[in-house]
């Protein structure tokens, strides 16, 4: 295997970069989500929230390409985690859901310099994620972790019901052990008995409620999922008087 | 490059796509970050750099321009493409015409309201390849989509029709901007998948 640094810089490789991934591991993680970990031959080190560009070449030379998130931490050496939303009516994600062990898909990446977190930047750290989109999210609470970084974090989540919530153990987990992280879940459709989190969209006060203070300390905001939902939580940041330079946004859909 | 066994076309398009790209109906959004919202009594966009006569147009001004009626197909380098697009605007050739373009202007850098910015060459943006748009649809533009108004390059992907542009800068070099410094390809033409720095 060949490694490459944390440098980012693109290196040159044939067809454009792009590369076999051979899958190594497989996994439900939510309800329609799966992860899909993939081994690479020239593994390069990513930033959290990048992404990777994956292409399936059907028999007939037909070709499709769709853009993922990475999950893993750029930590996690030699693999490219992905979490991967089943549309049932997309052409990519159902043929991804098929996939064995040792079945190999090419990639290219990694991708985008804009969605980007490293412990280098200064300030708590917000993550904004609705439904999938809490994927790149996940890879900058992961890097926190492994590179030993304590910052305030505060991670909101909004997902259709908790089993809608991707990496829902390993989230509780950071939660339990780390009196820093806070992960505040929003229900918007279905709520297990007993539920004391909140059950409705983002709004204003949610984002008040569970951010405070922590929005005047010059955080570093990331929000991802949705178009609506993103624009949701970008508005009602900037009514609570956010600098917009702080935000940054990734929407899906449409 | 491996052949994904079992894997078929589930999309299909009546029209020509630009490779790796797929046809959507809706209108995907994408942006950086938040979504400006920009009244029109306060909307200006200045044009300058090498050019003879410099402007700054009001929304009134600017409006008071000719303008057309643009049916173009756009392409996103996120892999979708929409066809058939309606959109009305002011073209530059009427905007390069009113400030009269110096001939050392080789490049045009845009920049937006929310700290935005795109490099196009010149010959990207002369004769009715670029337009300064204010309604889509038929509709004043939603400011999800670049409203009140937005650069519309179809020719190339669609990350270089800045959304709610405020500003022409006319140079005589190539400077690269928002996304062509956070490694998209400096120019961009879709039918050759230039999509990353790394695309020839």
């Amino acid at each position: 295997m060949v490694i490459h640094g944390n440098n980012n810089v693109m290196i040159a490789m044939n067809d454009n970069n792009w590369q076999k991934a051979r899958l190594v591991k497989s996994k439900m993680i939510a309800t329609d989500v799966k992860s899909l970990t993939f081994q690479v031959d020239e593994w390069i080190k990513h930033k959290a929230g990048q992404h990777y560009d994956i292409r399936l070449t059907a028999e007939n030379g037909y070709q499709a390409q769709r853009s993922y998130s990475i999950a893993s931490a750029p930590e996690d050496f030699g693999i490219v985690e992905f979490g991967i939303q089943l549309l049932s009516e997309g052409e990519v994600s159902p043929y991804l859901f098929t996939l064995q062990e040792d079945d190999e898909i090419e990639i290219r990446g990694p991708l985008g310099q804009h969605f980007v977190w490293e412990t280098s930047l200064s300030g708590p750290l917000i993550l904004i994620g609705g439904g999938s989109g809490v994927v790149p999210l996940v890879s900058m609470l992961r890097h926190r972790y492994m590179a030993g970084d304590t910052r305030k974090t505060i991670f909101l989540i909004s997902a259709q019901s908790l089993d809608h919530v991707l990496y829902r153990d390993e989230l509780e987990a950071y939660m339990q052990n780390d009196p820093n992280v806070e992960i505040p879940i929003t229900l918007t459709q279905q709520k297990p008995m007993g539920w004391l989190g909140y059950e409705r969209r983002v709004d204003k006060e949610m984002l008040q409620e569970t951010m405070g203070d922590v929005l005047s300390q010059k955080p570093s905001i990331y929000i991802c999922g949705p178009t609506p939902f993103v624009e949701a939580c970008a508005s009602g940041l900037i009514d609570l008087a956010v600098d917009p330079s702080l935000i940054k946004t990734e929407r899906f859909g449409g | 490059m491996i052949i994904n066994k079992g894997f078929s076309p589930k999309h299909t398009s009546e029209h020509s796509l630009p490779p790796g790209q797929y046809e959507t109906h809706d209108f995907p959004v994408l942006s950086k970050g938040y979504t400006p919202k920009i009244d029109t009594n306060n909307w200006k966009i200045r044009i300058h750099g090498l050019v003879s006569n410099p402007i700054v147009l009001s929304w009134n001004e600017f409006n008071a321009l000719p303008s057309s009626e643009i049916t173009t197909d756009i392409h996103c380098v996120t892999k979708w493409s929409k066809f058939n697009t309606v959109w009305k605007g002011v073209s530059l050739d009427t905007l390069v015409e009113l400030v009269g373009l110096q001939g050392r202007a080789t490049h045009v850098l845009a920049f937006t309201y929310d700290d935005y910015s795109t490099n196009l060459p010149v010959a990207d943006i002369l004769l009715n390849k670029a337009y300064i748009v204010t309604e889509f649809d038929q509709k004043p533009l939603a400011s999800e989509h670049g409203g009140p108004a937005r650069l519309l390059v179809p020719h190339l992907y669609l990350w270089k029709s800045a959304k709610w542009i405020n500003e022409l800068k006319f140079i005589d070099h190539e400077e690269l901007g928002f996304w062509e410094l956070r490694g998209y390809h400096r120019y961009g033409d879709p039918w050759k998948q230039q999509r990353y720095d790394s695309d020839e």
